[in-house]
């Protein structure tokens, strides 16, 4: 075939049948174009044939033959430089993890060679067929919008002035021109291609066949792994003592998509082409436990030794009197409600390659803690932790999917025990199937309430399933009750929690660790009660705010930087314009009804009273070039750029001077996983410790005071100090094995202190706030939803980028939607982009956003987290939006059309009686 | 060891259907989906290059639509207002780039209830061409789907092209998709609908087509029937839960069969309101 791409002609052979997605990454080394889900499902290979968007994923190569292509890798002006839209993109914040943003941007070119001035729905209509799950759409939709300004890019700030700074992501460049490196983009052409072999039964025994004799039968297989093959111990587990989950299960499955073997092909397209259907197993399947109820039943089977009642472990947090409150209470509000399985998404599926080095082994994976994954690997191969490296490859999102372990395990077995390179990328069904999920919940409340409208009392109890092996799931257990009682002051509370083993997927991290679940529940509650009360929904939640000072179920005095208050003062105005407005539209009868909600949040940064340390280091070079090994997982929530931002402001640099070594364990320190809304807040504290002590180290040097000021220019270091400039003479100092001169080290723990068996200590050291509220538009008829627009109002500390804070508020509050309306993973029937629904372009409201800075003390520049809180008070102001426009209590996510509109005629029955 | 075959006339192409070896491939919307976790060795017969297959053309007798012919191709055509339900189910078939690709007789040969195009073929009766090495033949739509992924098709005949005949094309038509999110959406109901009106304004001819509530989209007779003599404006006083009697909706993911029953009572409403104003 004969085809020209990006204005380059090329002659390939080729099989006129094989996916033109992989002609271009393989053949031709075109890796922009990402691959999500091969099914036409998530738009992230759009290219342009013929000037026309297409998912190169359903293109068979003979059609691409005498055509013309464009990828990302053909959209920069011809000197390199980013074109108007990619810049666009860029100034905007319009990429994030930016694995969908080659097919965003190529969607988007589309559109504008046709029509250079489109409207909102016009960028919508041609780039929806672009899954996004990081940003919410809604700054690629500016950009779109915007690229005819040309406006100039931002320019950077001037040295001490970086925090609070709208700085576009210093890695941006490469996600806009495809040349970022994910963790299918980088293999080594002579690698084995692995694919594992999963069980089809929820619960099951098993024994392999005659798998020696299936190899001889199947063209390019290399080798069979199983169980026996793996040298140290085939178990993994997030906690060092709950290592309940086999790398390659033993005779016997516990999950639909646990792994029983790894095939090593000669080639990708061997694997590719390889029914793993044929392989040898035979299966004695058993009737699965399926769901909470099942798990806790008397008869259920015991799924795992060490857990009877197959409770994995219970969470409590108790203060006061509870019984006694409830019985003295004025209003006693009370309800009970489910959600489902979730899935992360990510539009990038878990990939990467290993290698053995001698006596070492060297993993390049898409992850969010390469710290944890260099000790599973470890203690998979039975090797020192210093035997192992990971390198993080760019990581098209994570969510809390990439804490775990998945690829990781599988590679560094067969790079050992092959010596040879290995890759993979799971396929989207085995992503779903295999990977974590969101635990469900069945959560059951009571609120009591005083006659003045102050809360009393809560009791609470949540059981979870935590699917097939441990995972997160205590760390789901141990923080629920503490956020149960959600920001407010509440004097009696019982807050319970378990987490149950179930035949389902493992339960693990994501966004949230559990506590979106219980803020839908309470939240409810918490609009009911006020409307007993005879309270407006936003003065009641303001009356009974958390404020500086006051104590919180666990006993913790929390002493500054509470501002949920200042969130909903803030949002005050917001509301009654949208009551206002709820009022005027459903003057008019019909089948539309138009309703307003709220949902507030607090969110504990960091481990949960556990030590969470995080180390960042600052070197600087003789010739005053400055090095930030950072160890902060970007997973495009944008520490690449923010721990730049404040270790140069710590430091007093100009931030254009600082270079980084990123997230590779032999380089940089460990600053502890990507996860608990924990980056900024504790790397960013230890971002500025390490530029200080730089500062410090240099001043000291020069013999300069504390006030002095260092200037990093192009041939050295100058002192500024009485108006007096001074070069300072690094050249006599000895440089280490990275050739720095001199190394600023930060270390923060957050301080916390341990949780007694009433959950009484201090889980965190600080919370982030948030209030959310939702403007939606029912339709009764059908039950369906529409989330007209939000205003979200989040006390951030400081925002140290205005524009990466917004960005992971979009992105939360898409991903809350989904959770509220659309989201439910279902083993075996939801487990590709078609049938399990996230959000698109058309589907986001407006959002504006509020950045209350109620700064924090211990936080970097005031700085706490926002990647989880962003997301916790979407699902509850929606389902308060659905009650006001309908009356309707959602009890249960996700409030499909069909659960809806039984809902409002059970409703409307109820009426009628 | 698979193959790859793309003839450039139908002469060839019907020799290859004959053989019995093959794997229809047209824009690859639905084939490449089925082929995710791996690619199967199988010859492949690309349909896509085929004189016969491609383009929209209009006769006295009616409009021909090439099996191939995309649902952009649609999109992009001139064609009459009755068929004004066939071009917005074209806009909503997942994103432009599968409108790119996708065509309209892979989505007819690949007979899912859900089929996007299909309602609205129905509500124009569609007529089906098939060819092979013994001829052609043509049937209407309702004889060629006849089940969940299940069509009268042999296996030596290729889907040549859709017609809709001239009866079909002098009212007007409408489609209305109900999805849980905005884009990229498999339908959980949709109506498909076309109405003439006869002289003094009242309804001559109506033709209503319900899908995914059913193995098959069907067209709803019964209904049809009351409402000829109807106003338009009156049409949906005629409505009767009776007339929905041949639905038979499954439970999935997407809904139970209450609400598919009741949603598409709700949108052949919402249908019959939108044709009764454009009429």
């Amino acid at each position: 075939m004969r085809v020209t791409v990006n204005g380059a002609d090329h002659t390939l052979t080729c099989d006129g049948g094989r996916r033109l997605s992989r002609v271009l990454r393989e053949d031709l080394g075109l890796t922009g174009t990402k691959i999500g889900c091969d099914a036409g499902d998530c738009g992230a290979c759009t290219v342009l044939m013929d000037g026309r968007q297409v998912c190169a994923c359903l293109v068979p190569a003979a059609h691409a033959d005498g055509t013309a292509i464009t990828t990302v890798e053909g959209l920069a002006e011809e000197d390199g430089r980013l074109s108007a839209l990619q810049r666009a993109f860029h100034r905007h914040g319009a990429a994030q993890c930016g694995i969908c943003t080659p097919g965003m941007l190529i969607a988007a070119h589309d559109l504008l060679t046709r029509e250079l001035h489109p409207s909102v729905r016009q960028v919508q209509d041609a780039l929806g067929g672009v899954l996004c799950r990081c940003t919410g759409y809604q700054k690629i939709v500016e950009a779109v919008l915007d690229v005819t300004s040309n406006a100039p890019d931002p320019a950077l700030p001037d040295s001490g002035a970086a925090v609070g700074a709208r700085v576009a992501r210093l890695d941006g460049t490469d996600k806009l021109n495809g040349r970022d490196l994910y963790g299918d983009d980088q293999r080594p052409a002579d690698a084995l291609w692995l694919r594992i072999v999963r069980s089809p039964h929820a619960f099951a025994h098993f024994e392999l066949g005659d798998s020696e004799a299936w190899t001889r039968a199947t063209p390019g297989v290399a080798a069979v792994l199983t169980a026996a093959d793996i040298p140290g111990a085939n178990s993994f587990g997030i906690y060092p003592t709950l290592k309940d989950q086999p790398v390659l299960a033993e005779g016997f499955v516990r999950y639909r998509g646990e792994a029983v073997a790894i095939v090593a092909f000669e080639t990708r397209i061997a694997g590719e082409t390889t029914d793993l259907a044929s392989f040898p197993v035979a299966w004695t399947a058993h009737d699965a436990v399926v769901g909470i109820d099942a798990g806790l039943h008397a008869d259920a089977p015991r799924l795992h030794d060490d857990s009877p009642g197959n409770v994995l472990i219970r969470g409590r947090v108790a203060c006061g009197d509870v019984d006694t409150a409830l019985a003295s209470a004025a209003h006693v509000i009370s309800g009970d409600f489910r959600t489902g399985f979730v899935e992360h998404a990510y539009i990038e599926p878990e990939s990467g390659w290993a290698r053995r080095a001698g006596d070492r082994v060297e993993l390049r994976v898409s992850t969010q803690t390469p710290y944890m994954d260099r000790d599973e690997v470890a203690h998979v191969l039975g090797l020192d932790q210093e035997r192992v490296r990971v390198i993080p490859s760019a990581v098209g999102g994570g969510f809390g999917g990439k804490l775990d372990q998945s690829v990781q395990l599988p590679l560094a077995v067969a790079a050992w025990v092959l010596n040879r390179p290995v890759a993979m990328l799971y396929t989207r069904p085995e992503s779903m199937a295999a990977t974590t999920k969101r635990h469900p919940s069945r959560i059951s409340a009571k609120l009591g309430i005083d006659a003045e409208g102050v809360l009393q009392a809560l009791s609470f109890h949540g059981d979870f399933d935590t699917g097939a092996y441990a995972s997160w799931g205590p760390t789901v257990a141990g923080r629920v009750p503490v956020h149960a009682p959600g920001p407010y002051r509440l004097p009696h509370v019982t807050a319970t929690s378990a987490a149950v083993y179930t035949n389902g997927p493992p339960s693990g991290a994501f966004r949230g660790f559990g506590v979106p679940q219980a803020a839908i529940a309470t939240e409810m509650l918490m609009d009911q009660a006020a409307d007993r009360v005879g309270l407006d929904r936003l003065e009641f939640r303001l009356r009974n705010a958390l404020r500086a000072g006051d104590r919180t179920a666990t006993g913790q005095v929390i002493e500054a930087s509470v501002g949920l208050a200042a969130c909903l003062e803030q949002l005050k105005p917001h509301w009654q314009r949208y009551l206002d407005e709820a009022a005027t539209a459903n003057r008019t009868s019909g089948p539309l009804r138009t309703g307003v909600g709220i949902g507030c949040m607090w969110y504990g940064c960091g481990n949960t009273a556990l030590a969470n340390p995080s180390i960042m280091r600052l070197g600087l070079r003789a010739d005053g070039r400055l090095t930030l090994y950072n160890g902060a997982v970007d997973i495009g929530q944008g520490t690449y750029t923010i721990m730049a931002q404040i270790a140069a402001d710590a430091l007093g640099a100009p931030l254009d001077r600082v270079t980084q070594v990123f997230g590779d364990t032999d380089r940089t320190a460990d600053a502890g996983k990507t996860s608990a809304s924990r980056q900024t807040f504790v790397s960013g504290k230890a971002s500025e410790l390490a530029g200080t002590d730089l500062r410090t180290q240099v001043l000291r040097h020069t013999n300069a005071g504390e006030d002095a000021e260092l200037v990093f220019e192009d041939g050295g270091v100058f002192v500024i100090e009485a108006g007096r400039r001074r070069a300072i003479d690094l050249s006599a100092l000895p440089a280490n094995e990275e050739g720095d001169v001199m190394t600023g080290e930060g270390t923060f723990d957050p301080p916390t202190q341990p949780l007694d068996a009433d959950g009484q200590g201090v889980p965190y050291a600080t919370y982030a706030f948030a209030a959310q509220i939702a403007l939606v538009r029912v339709d009764t008829e059908l039950g369906t939803v529409t989330v007209e627009k939000m205003v979200a109002a989040h006390d951030v500390g400081r925002a140290v980028n205005p524009t990466l804070v917004e960005g992971q508020i979009h992105g939360g509050i898409a991903q809350g939607l989904g959770l509220a309306l659309m989201e439910e993973y279902l083993p075996g029937r939801t487990e590709n982009l078609h049938d399990y629904l996230i959000p698109t372009f058309g589907d986001m409201p407006q959002i504006e956003c509020l950045l209350i800075e109620d700064p924090e003390p211990l936080g970097p520049y005031g700085a706490k987290g926002i990647g989880e809180p962003a997301l916790v008070p979407t699902a509850p102001a929606i389902l308060g939006a659905i009650r006001h426009a309908t009356g309707v209590v959602c009890r249960q996510v996700p409030v499909l059309p069909h659960r809806l509109r039984a809902w409002i005629k059970a409703g409307d029955a109820e009426a009628a009686e | 060891m698979a193959a790859y075959f793309q003839p450039r006339n139908l002469q060839d192409a019907l020799s290859a259907m004959n053989d019995g070896r093959w794997t229809v491939l047209a824009g690859g919307t639905d084939h490449f989906p089925a082929r995710v976790t791996h690619v199967p060795d199988e010859s492949l017969l690309d349909v896509t290059a085929v004189p016969e297959l491609r383009g929209i053309s209009h006769s006295e007798t009616g409009i021909r639509i090439g099996a191939a012919t995309t649902w952009t191709d649609l999109v992009e055509a001139a064609l009459p207002a009755a068929c004004a339900g066939l071009t917005a189910a074209a806009r909503e078939v997942g994103g432009i780039q599968i409108q790119n690709r996708g065509t309209i007789g892979g989505n007819v040969c690949n007979a899912s209830p859900a089929a996007d195009g299909i309602p609205a073929l129905l509500s124009l009766d569609a007529q089906i061409e098939l060819a092979s090495l013994s001829g052609h033949r043509t049937l209407p739509l309702s004889d060629f789907v006849i089940g969940n992924r299940t069509t009268t098709a042999r296996p030596d005949e290729l889907l040549v092209a859709l017609h809709l005949p001239a009866t079909a094309l002098t009212g007007q038509g409408a489609f209305v998709k109900l999805g849980a999110r905005r884009y990229l959406v498999i339908s959980i109901v949709m109506v498909a609908g076309t109405l003439d009106l006869a002289d003094d304004g009242t309804i001559e001819t109506a033709r209503i087509a319900i899908g995914a509530c059913s193995a098959v989209a069907l067209r709803m007779t019964a209904l049809e029937a009351a409402l000829i003599g109807a106003r338009p404006a009156e049409a949906l006083e005629r409505l009767d839960t009776s007339h929905f009697a041949g639905l038979s909706p499954i439970e999935d993911p997407r809904g139970d069969p209450a609400y598919r029953n009741d949603a598409a009572l709700t949108l052949t409403r919402r249908c019959l309101a939108r044709l009764a104003e454009a009429a």
